[in-house]
């Protein structure tokens, strides 16, 4: 056991792991932050997506040791400080860019990640950055229509109503 | 996955003496040695964080070479290397997805060689030095089949260096389920001559196009490579396509790579 210390979602965060220990595992585990899901275990879904000092990573996929002396970002740390939806979770539930919510949370920080690269993009690169968020439900339409209209772009022209 | 200790030096002289300890192995990215850690195809005994050593880590470009560190990630070469070598740059930037090329080395990827991966085609490509913390390798002696590299037990990959080519492109064929390649080309012209690597296509893993790199050092167009065809001998044969098919990608993926490069 080894102690990590980190950053979530602005605040100090500490635990004892194992180096086996998955970072999705302590936000899940020892945090109890499961918004964070873990489809597939494998880095293929992107449903563990949560940023780490800034970046999109796949939590799944990198060890909690890892991410000792991180800034860790997480869904439930993407709500407006007075507690509402920011732009991005405001506009999955205003365009129903989910169904069973599963792929949410992922696809929530994949596209908050694109959006501070590249603000305006278009619907192509959109869907070119969501490769590795993968959704059973929504055929991702209204996905991509979500991250447009977060983006403050008019997503009437993209949009099968 | 089995447990194991966990350690992350920051140095490679400290790097090196950890990867000494019984059972120990480097760590990248983890974005193939986790997964595969999770399948208990491996059980290090021992972890050695890599992404901990800042000499290991960076882009520079000098004297027409670019040099990269061994546990830069994919994203750092897509944006770092845009402007000195955009071949590169623009392969890195198709590798994966954004997470993976977030966390991904480009010493994991060539210390793996795995026989549809991006990175082993531009380090044969451009005729890379590869790096380590005991000596130098010359690509074309590194890569040694699927999976295989002339790397010793213990050794890591500190850095790669590759000479800029005047003009280069990687085209790749993507397998839609892995986002690997099911062929992947780099071409890559220099004053004396052009080189062509092919990933994805073979039983024997990356390997030079020699046909190919002789009519276009003569003439670097698309259509100098019109005669010339692959053997389907050897070419992979799976799910995802015949060796008869990839052998067919080669030329297409040769040709695009010549017609795109930058
Ligand atoms: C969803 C997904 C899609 C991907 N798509 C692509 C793709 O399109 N193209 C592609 O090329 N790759 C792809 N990859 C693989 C990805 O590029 C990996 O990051 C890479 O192959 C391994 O790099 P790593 O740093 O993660 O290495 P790790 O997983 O940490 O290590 C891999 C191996 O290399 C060894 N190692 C690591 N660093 C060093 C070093 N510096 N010196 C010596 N040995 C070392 C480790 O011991 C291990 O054996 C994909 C991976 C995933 C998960
Ligand atoms: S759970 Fe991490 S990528 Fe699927
Ligand atoms: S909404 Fe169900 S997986 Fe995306």
């Amino acid at each position: 056991m080894a102690k990590v210390n980190m950053t979530v979602n602005g605040s100090p965060a500490s635990g004892d792991v194992e180096g086996r220990t998955l970072l999705a595992s302590f936000l899940r585990d020892q945090l109890h932050l499961t918004g964070t899901h873990v489809g597939c275990d494998t880095s293929q879904c992107g449903a563990c997506v949560v940023h780490v000092n800034g970046e999109a990573v796949k939590s799944c996929t990198m060890l909690a040791a890892e991410a000792d002396g991180a800034e860790v970002t997480t869904v439930e740390g993407m709500a407006n400080a007075d507690g509402s939806l920011n732009v991005i979770q405001q506009a999955f539930q205003d365009h129903h860019g989910l169904q069973c919510g599963f792929c949410t949370p992922g696809m929530v920080m994949s596209a908050a990640a694109l959006l501070k690269e590249n603000p305006k993009p278009t619907e192509a690169e959109v869907r070119t950055y969501l490769e590795g968020n993968i959704c059973r439900c929504t055929g991702y339409h209204n996905i991509v229509k979500a991250i447009m209209a977060a983006s403050g772009q008019d997503v009437g022209a993209i949009a099968a109503e | 996955m089995y447990n194991f200790e966990f350690v992350q030096p920051g140095s490679v002289a400290d790097a090196a003496s950890a990867m000494a300890g019984e059972d120990a192995q480097a760590l990248g990215g983890g974005q193939t040695l986790l997964p595969t850690m999770k399948q208990r195809l491996a059980s290090p005994a021992t972890l050695v964080s890599l992404t901990g050593i800042a000499d290991m880590k960076g882009v520079s470009a000098a004297d027409g070479v670019l040099t990269i560190g061994g546990a830069t990630t994919h994203a750092t070469v897509a944006s770092e290397a845009a402007g000195s070598f955009p071949g590169l740059a623009g392969l890195a930037s198709h590798i994966g997805d954004p997470a993976v090329r977030n966390r991904g080395t480009i010493g994991g990827s060539l210390a793996n060689n795995d026989p549809a991966a991006c990175y082993p085609a531009a380090a044969l490509g451009t005729g890379a030095t590869i790096v380590t913390n005991t000596r130098e390798i010359a690509a074309d002696d590194y890569f040694q089949g699927m999976f295989s590299t002339a790397l010793d037990e213990g050794e890591i990959i500190t850095s790669v260096r590759l000479p800029i080519p005047q003009a280069s492109n990687y085209q790749k064929f993507v397998q839609p389920a892995s986002r690997f390649a099911l062929v992947g080309v780099f071409v890559a012209k220099y004053a004396d001559g052009v080189r062509v690597a092919v990933t994805g296509a073979s039983e024997e893993g990356v390997h030079r196009w020699t046909a190919a790199e002789e009519a276009l050092s003569a003439n670097f167009s698309a259509s100098a490579i019109e005669g010339l065809s692959v053997a389907a001998d050897g070419m992979i044969n799976d799910l995802h396509g015949t060796g008869a098919y990839r052998a067919h990608l080669v030329g297409v993926m040769t040709k695009r790579a010549v017609a795109a490069a930058s």
